[in-house]
């Protein structure tokens, strides 16, 4: 039954994945934001072509996405202590979340980005706009519903990733469903913890949308 | 204003070369609207990028007012650009700002302080008639009310050129012909230079001055647009002003008058007059002066851009040196004359 205790345990295991899933997104988007711009515009055709550049990143990003997120984290133990000098508890698990989602959000970004027609930026050549320009007030003021949207998708994939390093010890509901739910039969607990999941990713999914719509709000 | 020479483009696609510019040389006077028309692929859009090195010519020159565009350094050109202004067929308008955003957007590219911009953004919209709609984004607004937006954000730095990629092919007839007047009349006030291009001969007739018939990469004509519509110098340019002013003659009429025999003869005659004898009654002191008979068969006026322009076919019936001699009447009023069923 759900006791003081449970309804406590669960509402700081709830905290603590909403911490690590929310300062990941934002280091995710910190890294992986300019990256996914760097691999649009570096494109062939695009305004600062570089083939080089293009190939490298995103041959390194298709080897970062292919590691398994559990194997991924346990491969960067070494990396994440050397970061915050442990690997285990809510703070060690930003660093493989960030990490894993870095190369998740590049090909996001680039996704959304492309969706702008090649007339825009053309257009904003055509008036002398430098790269910068065309970066924040063309790429990335056109493509916004379309970002809102790509960091709900990745919100909700740091939830489930965050479940995950939650069995190697990195708190919140991931180690409460495990330990208390798996380990000691407690269908309780583990109900709970799926229940408040899916109320979270419901939450965010609709913030998200609700988010793009108002941005796109007028637009054709 | 600008002078082309020996531009020449070359794409590599998928390893083959294709021929984009072949060796194009043009010159555009100062204040005048040059129409490029061409069929899609012929090269138009390619060489109107050219000009403010959207695309970079593989060799040749283009001087700007004076100025070499092609060894400009990327700052350089940046500065030139702003100079230059351009409207797109699918007008390319931000659609996250509104109206006012759009137009103040070169603005704010040139470097021009906030409070200056806003207020020329308001002059740039009383220019193009959009006073009402600052505030309201592209998606809300037709075809031509964003056409106007575009000429407007192109007008915005006070350019000397205005480069035109078929700004009209995405609107109806009519919305065409008041973008067609916007651009006269801008041309007019701020004495700007227009270079357009086209695939459609109306836009030629409408606007420009002088006219460059472009095909498979190559100018292939280039003269005054009334010297074009008169005597077309290509297949290419005859089909293109055959598509404006029908020039065809059903066959059935070619075969009823076919000329022959020694006496009363039939002659299937196209008459074409310029300017200001558009307004003398020509034919009828031609029936008076010699002993033919005149059947109008059809006839129009039309204006190619100030000046009017008929066309008339006729039968004329008569012996045949009367018949002659009614011909040179007119070819000496200076009128075109052709006789369609005489060989």
């Amino acid at each position: 039954m759900i006791d003081s205790w449970l309804m406590e345990r669960l509402l700081v295991a709830t905290w603590e994945t909403i911490y690590m899933v929310a300062t990941s997104t934002f280091f995710s988007y910190l890294f992986g934001l300019p990256l996914g711009v760097i691999l649009v515009i570096t494109e062939r055709g695009h305004i600062m072509e570089n083939k080089v550049v293009n190939r490298v990143l995103g041959w390194i990003i298709n080897a970062t996405r292919s590691i398994p997120f559990i194997i991924f984290l346990i491969l960067i133990i070494p990396i994440t202590r050397l970061l915050v000098g442990t690997y285990i508890g809510t703070v060690a698990s930003i660093v493989p979340l960030t990490l894993a989602a870095i190369p998740f959000v590049a090909r996001l970004v680039e996704t959304s980005l492309k969706e702008i027609e090649w007339g825009l930026i053309e257009a904003a050549l055509s008036m002398g706009a430098n790269t910068w320009t065309i970066i924040t007030k063309v790429l990335l003021t056109e493509a916004k519903p379309s970002l809102i949207l790509g960091v709900a998708i990745t919100t909700i994939n740091l939830i489930g990733y965050s479940a995950m390093a939650g069995i190697v010890g990195g708190g919140g509901l991931g180690t409460l469903a495990y330990y208390y739910g798996y380990q000691r039969y407690e269908n309780t607990i583990m109900w709970a913890t799926v229940i408040v999941l899916i109320l979270v990713v419901q939450g965010v999914q609709f913030l998200g949308e609700k988010l793009a719509q108002k941005a796109s709000k007028n637009r054709g | 204003m600008i002078k082309i020479e020996n531009l020449t483009k070359i794409y590599h696609a998928s390893g083959q070369k294709i021929v984009a510019l072949d060796d194009v040389s043009l010159t555009i006077e100062k204040g005048e609207i040059f129409g490029i028309i061409g069929l899609s692929g012929a090269g138009k859009s390619t060489l109107i990028r050219c000009i403010n090195m959207l695309e970079k010519p593989t060799a040749g020159s283009i001087l700007v007012d004076g100025q070499e565009i092609t060894t400009l350094n990327k700052h350089e050109l940046r500065l030139t650009r702003q100079k230059i202004g351009m409207i797109f067929q699918h007008f390319n308008l931000l659609s996250s700002r509104t109206v006012f955003g759009n137009i103040m957007f070169p603005l704010e590219i040139a470097k021009v302080p906030r409070k200056e911009a806003i207020k020329r953004t308001h002059e740039l919209l009383e220019l193009v008639g959009l006073t009402d709609k600052a505030n309201v984004y592209p998606s809300q607004l037709s075809g031509g009310q964003k056409q106007r937006v575009g000429i407007a954000r192109a007008l915005a730095n006070n350019p000397k050129l205005l480069l035109s990629d078929e700004a009209t092919s995405a609107l109806d007839p009519q919305t065409t012909r008041s973008i067609l007047q916007l651009l006269r009349d801008i041309n007019k006030k701020f004495d700007l230079t227009i270079l357009l291009i086209t695939h459609d001969m109306n836009v030629i007739k409408e606007v420009c001055d002088r006219v460059a018939v472009i095909d498979n990469s190559r100018i292939i004509e280039v003269d005054d647009v009334l010297n074009v519509f008169t005597s077309p110098g290509s297949p290419t340019a005859r089909s293109f002003v055959n598509s404006v002013f029908s020039r065809e003659v059903p066959a059935e009429l070619l075969h009823r008058t076919t000329a022959g025999g020694d006496r009363e003869q039939t002659w299937l005659v196209r008459v074409a007059f310029i300017g200001t004898s558009a307004g003398e009654p020509i034919i009828s002191s031609l029936i008076r002066k010699y002993d033919v008979e005149a059947n109008i068969l059809y006839g129009n006026i039309d204006r190619i851009k100030d000046t009017p322009y008929g066309n008339l076919t006729l039968e004329l019936m008569g012996l045949s040196n009367d018949l002659q001699e009614a011909i040179d009447y007119l070819q000496s009023r200076g009128l075109e004359v052709e006789v369609l069923n005489n060989d």
